[in-house]
């Protein structure tokens, strides 16, 4: 009788641990934090890719209700393929989509825009990667959305665009208005 | 003769060009030590050679520069990246467990040994 308790006991944990791991396989392991409208800094500077003009993101998001800023880089592989994302969402004219080169080579750059077309109102260039820091992102590429009357974040997308996150930014610009 | 001082110059030259170099960026470790570095688990970011920790040890040296202390700098990452940036939890309502349980735990323990030996 103790034996089976026993038994019984070790099979009861070793399916519990199981199913714990399972669970955790599908968890998201990406950490993000809470947005929070507090955390954008609109005093951020930065150089245009095509002058070499300062500016700040407050002038960047000055027209249209929504600016979609985008962080890519021509050496990053998932930018191209969300590549065409941006040009079907600069297609509806609803958006303002600020390109940050992160870490790039302006003639790399440049190069990967003629290649594949430009989605972006305005280009800046982030060749130390701190203005990307300072907005709080992670790397290459990130997507986020911003209404520019009242200057909070409404939807962040850590690496590339796809039909489910295209769709949902539709929905969101759609319900805004 | 000549040759020995020649090399113990060299040798001084190089030391100093270290220690300068390491003055320099002492502060930036120290605080990068106790930052995560959130693209590569369980890296943090003084050990990292990723974009984003490189980009962030040149962000912490900037702030440096314009003369923050280590609590502004801390306040403004988990600003940008929440509390999970700094390795250090502070006590709010999500991690007062993860405080409190060792103390529990010690003190049940405690209990645990009193019983024991007073048994004996």
């Amino acid at each position: 009788m103790v034996r089976n308790i026993k038994l019984i006991a070790i099979v009861f944990l070793v399916i519990v641990s199981f199913l714990i791991l399972l669970i955790g396989l599908n968890k998201t392991n990406n950490y993000s934090p809470n947005l929070n409208s507090s955390n954008i800094d609109f005093n951020f500077k930065a150089k245009f890719l095509y002058s070499n003009e300062e500016t700040t993101l407050y002038e960047l998001i000055n027209d249209k209700d929504f600016s979609l800023i985008n962080i890519w880089a021509s050496w990053c592989l998932p930018c191209r393929d969300e590549h065409p994302y941006l040009l079907n969402l600069n297609s509806l004219g609803k958006l303002n989509i600020i390109g940050i080169n992160y870490k790039d080579s302006e003639v790399n750059a440049k190069k990967f825009i003629k290649e594949l077309g430009n989605p972006y109102s305005k280009i800046v260039v982030d060749p130390s990667g701190v203005n990307s820091i300072e907005l709080g992102a992670y790397g290459v590429p990130e997507t986020i959305l911003i209404n520019n009357n009242s200057k909070t974040i409404l939807k962040k997308y850590i690496g590339p665009l796809d039909d489910k996150k295209l769709a949902e930014l539709k929905m969101i610009i759609k319900n805004e208005n | 003769m000549k040759i020995k001082i020649l090399v113990v110059t060299i040798f001084y030259l190089i030391g100093s060009l270290n220690l300068s170099y390491a003055a320099n960026s002492e502060k930036v470790d120290q605080i990068s030590k106790n930052l995560r570095c959130l693209i590569c688990q369980g890296q943090s970011v003084y050990d990292s050679q990723s974009d984003f920790a490189l980009s962030m040890k040149i962000l912490i040296q900037n702030k440096i520069d314009e003369g923050q202390n280590d609590e502004q700098i801390y306040d403004f990452l988990k600003s940008k990246y929440g509390e999970w940036i700094v390795y250090d939890p502070e006590i709010n309502k999500n991690t007062v467990l993860l405080w409190v349980l060792p103390l529990i735990l010690f003190v049940f323990g405690g209990i645990l040994i009193l019983r024991k030996v007073s048994i004996k």
